[in-house]
């Protein structure tokens, strides 16, 4: 029989709710007029199959009879088979379409083997629109022409079947270096994206001389991918010239002279896996650890942010299980830094996505991944600034539970190399070195293949067998293909040498090169090293599973890297070269000018308060993100104890999550993350310092113990091939070392993103605030005593702990971490006691958001006297407008507020001698906000409902 | 010994918590993988509960838990016969219940779906906590002695519609329908109270036996008092009954 397309129409008999949503989305477009739009879920079935069988298809399995009916067609020629008015959106050749792969599956187990299945959506504009406008909005809201197109006219091209048999016939491909100049290979480089430095070039080019051979393809790609950013951090490794005016410095390498250093001069016993494996891993009792990595991904988030960011969070839980013997991902935590969504039209360069549909991608990829997988994700954060408009931030990552015992990997010649889960295919090549690019509107085109597209189920698959796999010992080490795909997994795991089959690793398609395979970084696969008695029974599981598991290579003892493809050798390299042939980079950093310029605090035009409050409230940056979170389950695997929202209501913002990791034993761990961007010429060590105070603040309010808190640290920065922009990495790093170090609170793990900015088509270089997010983990003693920020009964005594400025004059961010870690401890332990009813730390928006925060959440009010901050001396001198708008609104380090039961107050006093705290006034019976100025007069009177819907909704209706 | 067996396939990811509430109410329950049942069906008489957890099964896709459903009416069908009508229990959560409708299972057994859950209105994921009423009237066995509690739902396809008329008024005569969503107050509630749609605020239904009964919220998630958000005024682990009561059935009747 001939190979048949049909196209199966599902069409709904119920309203779809998802019309409503896209008409939401045309009218923020800024069309005056709304079209009418219907949507239908398309399905191809492409085989040798009749129109009887398709129909038979389409009614018994894809129809909901209830709610739908169907529609069958054959296709055949050109002829179209929609509407006028109607466009087909259909994901292009070889991109990844998962729903098509699980229906095909799902097919050939109902006895229909072999067809090609292909899914598309159909939108059809039933109102008089121009085909003009109809482009416009799919162009801006219906498709990403990266990895869909709009097939108006079908062609069968969609549905050619990739070569069904392997091109046994190769040449082994060598690559002319060693007579080439140095010009020559940086062209070289340049043309073939392997992002590798003249420094590089030349100690390969050396190496291969002393063999006396030129290397092949394949050889010269694994050391691109080796020896990228990605994967080495070059610049963190790298030896800086820090010039700071007259005085020179060198640091040998950030990372050993910051990061690592707090770590190892720490010590904390705690402690047991930092900077060595896939994740950082702290103890949490006699039995378990507790592992945590989190992840960037910028770049493919700019330009798919569906695709990006969910390729993102499946790459860091793949650090999660390839972490020890595999850790059980237990949560997920997410980041963003977007452009405002309001941003008009007028702002956004051509080539750039509006930060609106960015917003959307971004969360509907964490959103389908995560809830897929069943990992909660439970604590995050988003800032908005303008500057992160062509490149916005997406951090994603994954706590994980492992036994102790299943820590170490083990490293044996003569195990098997297990390839598991989904197929190879042309996917992500060139990844990693295109993250070490500056993205430039002209390469979207040839970076295109770096996006993909993820299959949560796949990596649940992966997940399930994983997990039974290590508790039955049936391999003994393990790794995640991320960036690089197997050339990074094994080139780094394997460090005693392999042997590498190629041909034997399955494909998606025929057609890829030897290299193809090495460097694809298709998604949700993971390589083990299985015994070889143990093998039968891995694979057993294996099929348990549904996961498809393949012995492609052996370890050996040669410290040699050979790889293969039909017998043939076509690639040996040396494990010792490869790993430390890398030349340390210099890079030369200029302290930038630390020319203080305080940050402009946003003001409404009259100087009333209570208007200021309602204004901060409704500042995207505060505003609740409600919408973006209850789209994430963070109640799956029902350990969560301080969820994401708290209070009467269960809708206030809480500081820090809180999960119960184990069923019988009320000891809890706490996550929280501090963020902080650079506002213009201003000190990136204090960011730095108030980002690790943020995250500290915050997991410290919930009732984590500050002795037990662990950091993991993500830079986020522009190209630290320009100096001054280095010099604030330095400054940042130097932050890290010296703030955790009084704090107590080692690096566990950590990552760097940098090369962060745009270039449009007019040339403009768009570069980020330098970001760091800090993430900390830490144990909470008995999950009995934890606090949340919500107000909890009325004439309770408000206290606010921390010291308190009073001008912007200088740096604001500046404070005395001797001082904070002191509050830290004392507020522990006042938690632990109980003597705490309610506790949140003050940040953006200052007191006064704070407060509105406890009331709302809390449904009750207070009333507060700001005079009783000013202390009697300060008192008489003449007060400006400026002093009570600071007390009220300045953002700076370490303060809390407190709410303290009457009969408790003198024993929390007690416990914060020697810390400055003032009893600033007290909750009440009313429902409203008060607070009485330093004239004692009533400056703010406001109603706590009228503060929680404009604090709730202000976000919400920006994105709906 | 009680014994319960959680169904479990590709995209299943509720079913540890589930044993684990059965387990706390004393039943023998594990993993009952779907490979091994189509392989073996005769083992799920072994079992006196199958529980169909939260998840998604093949990744939702042609619409959430359809692939399942498929499986189960087209390929387990005699099987299911069989083990109903020995009086054993049915109970789907979230997505099983997603595949309990689409399968035919509810609201009466009959392998032909009158019942569907789509889209919710907001045409979002919504995961909050959500306030339930019980019908006293329903001959429902999973929910004795539950009158109004607060159960988490998480999910994006939870609104509850019929195919007419019809099989709405036999689900209100026959007192079929088990749990509604309400406002704080146990009265009558919009969305968010009613998180998705459904008519009628229908977030559970049940066979005319009782013995087979399907939720969009997640009793297991609700099991212990530390699951029970901070705030919430109602701080028994209540969802704890729901596997408690199917137990207690099992003892008194099998």
């Amino acid at each position: 029989m001939n190979e048949r397309i049909f196209r199966i129409l599902l069409i709904k008999k119920i309203p779809n709710p998802e019309e409503r949503a896209l008409l939401e989305s045309i009218k923020d477009l800024g069309l005056k007029e709304l079209p009418k739009v219907k949507i239908y879920n398309v399905y191809y079935l492409s085989g040798p199959i009749s129109k009887a069988t398709a129909t038979k298809i389409a009614k018994k399995y894809f129809c909901d009879p209830v709610v739908e009916t169907y529609e069958v067609t054959e296709l055949s020629g050109q002829k179209n088979l929609l509407g006028p008015k109607s466009i087909e959106i259909i994901y292009k050749p070889g991109v990844m379409d998962p729903e098509a792969e699980h229906i095909a599956k799902a097919l050939d187990e109902w006895g229909y083997p072999g067809l090609l299945v292909k899914t598309a959506k159909v939108y059809q504009f039933i109102s008089n629109i121009s085909n003009e406008k109809i482009y416009y909005i799919a162009r801006n809201l219906l498709y990403n022409p990266l990895i869909q197109e709009i097939a108006n006219q079908h062609s069968r091209s969609y549905f050619v079947r990739f070569s069904p048999k392997p091109e046994k016939s190769f040449k082994v491909n060598y690559i002319e270096i060693l007579d080439k100049s140095l010009n020559e290979l940086v062209e070289l480089s340049r043309k073939h994206l392997w992002a590798l430095n003249r420094d590089e070039l030349k100690t390969i080019q050396e190496y291969y001389r002393k063999l006396k051979r030129n290397p092949t393809d394949i050889e010269i790609e694994t050391f691109a991918q080796t020896w990228s950013e990605h994967c080495k951090h070059k610049t963190f490794q790298a030896k800086i010239i820090y010039k700071n005016g007259s005085k020179v410095e060198i640091i040998d390498s950030l990372f050993k002279s910051y990061i690592k250093k707090v770590t190892y001069e720490l010590n904390k016993p705690w402690c047991l896996s930092v900077f060595e494996d896939n994740s950082g891993v702290i103890e949490f009792n006699k039995d378990y650890g507790i592992s945590f990595k989190v992840e960037t991904h910028n770049h493919p988030s700019a330009l798919e942010p569906y695709g990006g960011a969910s390729t993102g969070i499946g790459g860091v839980i793949r650090d999660c299980l390839g972490t020890g013997l595999g850790s059980k991902p237990i949560a997920n935590t997410d980041v963003f830094c977007f452009a405002p969504p309001d941003l008009p039209a007028k702002e956004i360069p051509p080539d750039v996505l509006h930060p609106r549909r960015i917003i959307k991608g971004v969360v509907y990829g964490v959103r389908d991944y995560g809830n897929r997988m069943g990992i909660p994700t439970v604590c995050g954060a988003v800032a908005f600034d303008k500057r992160y408009l062509g490149n916005p931030l997406v951090y994603c990552g994954t706590i994980g539970l492992i036994p102790k015992s299943k820590l170490k990997k083990k490293i044996i010649p003569g195990d098997l190399i297990v390839l598991i889960g989904g197929r190879t295919g042309r996917d992500g090549i060139h990844g990693v070195t295109f993250a070490s690019l500056e993205l430039e509107s002209s390469r979207f085109e040839v970076l295109s293949q770096a996006v993909q597209i993820g299959n949560p189920i796949e990596e649940k698959k992966i997940t399930d067998l994983m997990l039974e796999a290590r508790d039955q010992n049936l391999f003994n080490a393990t790794t995640d293909c991320g960036g690089g795909g197997l050339s990074s997994a094994i080139g780094e795991l394997a460090r005693c040498g392999a042997v590498v089959e190629l041909d034997k690793v399955p494909l998606k398609y025929h057609g890829l090169s030897y290299t193809e395979i090495w460097i694809s970084e298709s998604q949700e696969r993971m390589i083990l090293f299985v015994p070889p008695k143990k093998l039968a029974a891995f694979l057993k599981l294996a099929q348990l599973h549904n996961v498809e598991a393949t012995v492609i290579g052996k370890l050996t003892d040669n410290k040699k890297l050979v790889l293969k493809y039909y017998g043939k050798i076509v690639g040996e390299l040396d494990l010792e070269f490869l790993h430390h042939g890398l030349p340390q980079k210099t890079l030369i950093a200029l302290s930038p000018k630390n020319k203080f310029k305080a940050k402009k605090q946003k003001r409404s035009k009259t100087l009333n308060y209570n208007q200021e409050i309602l204004f901060r409230l409704a500042d995207y940056n505060i505003a609740s993100k409600e919408w973006i979170v209850r789209q994430y389950d963070f109640e799956v695997q029902g350990r969560t104890v301080i969820k994401p929202f708290v209070g009467k209501d269960n809708d206030g913002p809480s500081d820090a999550v809180v999960l119960k990791p184990l069923p019988n034993e009320d000891k809890g761990l706490a996550i929280s993350c501090g963020l902080a961007f650079e506002h213009g010429e201003e000190d990136c060590y204090w960011m730095a310092a108030s980002a690790i105070d943020e995250a500290l603040r915050n997991i410290v309010a919930v009732g984590a113990d500050p002795n037990r808190v662990a950091l993991l640290d993500n830079f986020s920065w522009g190209s630290p091939e320009r100096p001054k922009t280095l010099g604030k990495l330095v400054n940042a790093s130097r932050a890290c070392y010296e703030i955790a170090k009084i704090y107590g609170t080692p690096f566990i793990s950590g990552k760097d993103s940098l090369y962060n900015e745009y270039k449009t088509t007019q040339g403009k270089i768009l570069q980020i605030p330098a970001t760091l997010l800090i993430s900390a983990i830490g144990v909470v003693p008995d999950i009995k005593k934890v606090t949340t920020l919500d107000f909890k009964a009325p004439n309770e005594a408000i206290y606010l702990i921390g010291e308190i400025k009073t001008s912007t004059q200088n740096n604001i961010r500046e404070f005395n971490p001797y001082l904070s870690k002191k509050i830290f401890h004392a507020l522990h332990n006042a938690i632990t006691e109980g003597l705490i009813t309610a506790c949140h730390d003050v940040s953006e928006g200052g007191l006064a958001v704070a407060l509105a925060e406890m009331c709302f959440s809390g449904a009750v009010g207070c009333e507060i006297y700001l005079e009783r901050l000013i202390d009697q001396k300060f008192r008489k001198r003449l007060i400006d407008s400026d002093l009570e708008f600071n007390l009220l609104f300045l953002e700076y380090s370490t303060r809390f507020i407190v709410s303290v039961p009457p009969n408790k107050q003198t024993a929390f006093e007690r416990k914060f001698r020697g810390v400055h705290w003032v009893l600033i006034g007290n909750t009440t019976t009313s429902s409203t906000l008060k607070i009485y100025g330093l004239y004692k007069n009533l400056i703010v009177n406001l109603n706590i409902d009228e503060l929680k819907r404009v604090w709730a909704t202000a976000l919400t209706n920006a994105l709906h | 010994m009680v014994k319960a067996g959680v169904l479990f396939t590709s995209g299943t990811n509720c079913d540890e918590e589930t044993i684990y509430a059965f387990r706390l109410v004393g039943a023998q329950a594990n993993r009952l993988y779907l490979k091994q049942l189509k392989e073996n069906p005769k083992i799920l008489l072994d079992y006196h509960i199958l529980c169909l957890p939260g998840g998604f099964t093949y990744g939702d896709y042609l619409g959430a838990g359809k692939i399942l459903a498929n499986i189960l009416k087209f390929y387990l069908k005699d099987i299911l016969i069989e083990f109903y009508n020995r009086g054993n229990l049915i109970l789907g959560i979230c997505n099983g219940f997603q595949i309990l409708v689409k399968a035919g299972l509810l609201p009466d057994f009959s392998f032909t779906e009158k019942t569907s859950l789509v889209t919710n209105d907001s045409n979002k994921f919504e995961c909050r906590w959500v306030y339930l009423k019980v019908n006293p009237n329903s001959p429902c066995i999973f929910t004795k002695g539950l009158d109004f509690f607060s159960l988490p739902v998480a999910h994006a396809e939870g609104k509850f519609v019929v195919d007419n008329e019809h099989t709405l008024n036999k689900i209100i005569e026959k007192n079929l329908m088990v749990l509604t969503y309400t406002n704080k107050e146990g009265q009558y509630g919009n969305y968010p109270y009613n998180p998705n749609g459904s008519i009628c605020n229908i977030a559970g239904i049940c066979d005319p036996s009782g013995r087979v009964f399907g939720l969009m919220p997640h009793p297991e998630r609700a099991s212990l008092f530390y699951q029970y958000p901070l705030g919430t005024n109602l701080s028994e682990a209540l969802g704890i009954t729901i596997f408690k009561n199917a137990v207690y059935y099992v003892k008194k009747n099998l």
